[in-house]
């Protein structure tokens, strides 16, 4: 029964690799990884790795994949479809590279089959009780490896922190918003001191975003209870606030 | 199964990802082409913990697992901001750094 299992997961898992390697389409692309990801957890169970198995069903087949399907999804498919179409030096390139993957492959197996570890050709030690459940791990995880476990949520923060940094919309809506509102703020020794003032000066500039800019800009600024009256709802949270 | 036929599926994986990493173009292909080379080291970890009867091998492979992630954040964080620019979504043609 290990054995059939065994056999089923290695094959999808490598077929989904080659699956990876070969289909054009992005989105099949991540498809495939999906279909290599979950076989994988197959062989992760067969190791005794029950925790590690859920959690790359749950964190590489969910999370991870469907943010790879969100930025395809950005992208575009188009984008990402024609670049990989073209080839300027690329097939030679691509034989030399295929070359070497097979150099790398024939590497490994020389090392898997001349070694000199006698468990490779066993079964593996015997099963102790609770190996690979979520509470082995978390007792691994907060006795021995607590300084790996606090540098790795760490580097997720930073991770996350970066990203936001990368992907951030530069001169977008909320930096012009802030521009305008900058403006409005210089115009300021019309009506200065006061609160009812302060209060004008948000009036016109709430004024001054809804309407052309020729027009109101030609006119005088508005006194309290003028003009700003259609307008009195939008800055009054603000003004509470001062 | 012996552990040894678990190492060589891990063999294969890593190679068709490094493989992968070097023939496709597309930068979202390099990442998950560099997430299936992590898998594979992933379950050569996790096979050595079988034949050693030591849990060390699984927490390697949940370390490995948040830095994997850390660097798909990064990667599609860069691709974003790749395609903002209006850059070529390519990697032979993002050559900007080049000395």
């Amino acid at each position: 029964m290990a054995a059939v299992l065994f056999f089923i997961g290695g094959i999808g898992t490598i077929a989904g690799a080659i699956g990876v390697v070969t289909l054009r389409d992005p989105f099949l692309t991540v498809l495939s990884l999906v279909v290599h990801l979950l076989f994988l957890a197959v062989l992760f169970l067969l190791l005794r790795a029950e925790f590690l198995a859920a959690a790359q069903v749950v964190v590489y087949a969910g999370a991870v994949m469907v943010l790879y399907i969100f930025v395809v999804a950005y992208v575009g498919e188009e984008v990402t479809l024609g670049s990989d179409t073209r080839a300027p030096l690329g097939a030679s390139l691509r034989l030399a590279s295929t070359v070497f993957g097979a150099l790398l492959l024939i590497e490994l197996f020389i090392a898997l089959l001349g070694t000199g570890l006698r468990g490779i050709d066993t079964k593996g030690s015997p099963y102790i009780p609770g190996f690979g459940t979520p509470g082995f791990i978390g007792n691994l995880l907060l006795t021995r490896f607590l300084l790996a476990f606090e540098i790795a949520s760490f580097l997720l923060l930073i991770a996350a922190v970066g990203a936001v940094v990368l992907a951030r919309r530069r001169g977008g809506i909320a930096e012009e918003a802030e521009e305008e509102l900058v403006l409005a703020q210089r115009r300021r020794p019309l009506g200065t001191g006061t609160t009812a003032e302060a209060v004008s000066t948000l009036a016109f500039a709430a004024a001054h975003q809804r309407h052309d800019h020729g027009t109101v800009e030609a006119q005088p600024p508005p006194p309290v209870d003028g003009p700003g009256d259609p307008v009195d709802e939008e800055p009054s949270p603000t003004g509470g606030g001062w | 199964m012996n552990i040894g036929w678990y190492l060589a599926v891990s063999a294969i994986i890593f190679t068709l990802g490094a493989v992968g990493v070097m023939t496709r173009r597309n930068p979202l292909v390099v990442l998950l082409c560099l997430e299936m080379m992590l898998n594979g080291g992933n379950l050569a970890l996790i096979a050595f913990s079988r034949m050693l009867g030591n849990g060390d091998g699984q927490i390697f492979a949940i370390i490995v697992i948040t830095v994997a992630a850390c660097e798909v954040c990064i990667g599609l964080g860069m691709v974003v901001a790749i395609f903002r620019r209006s850059l070529p979504i390519d990697v032979d043609e993002l050559t900007e750094l080049q000395g």
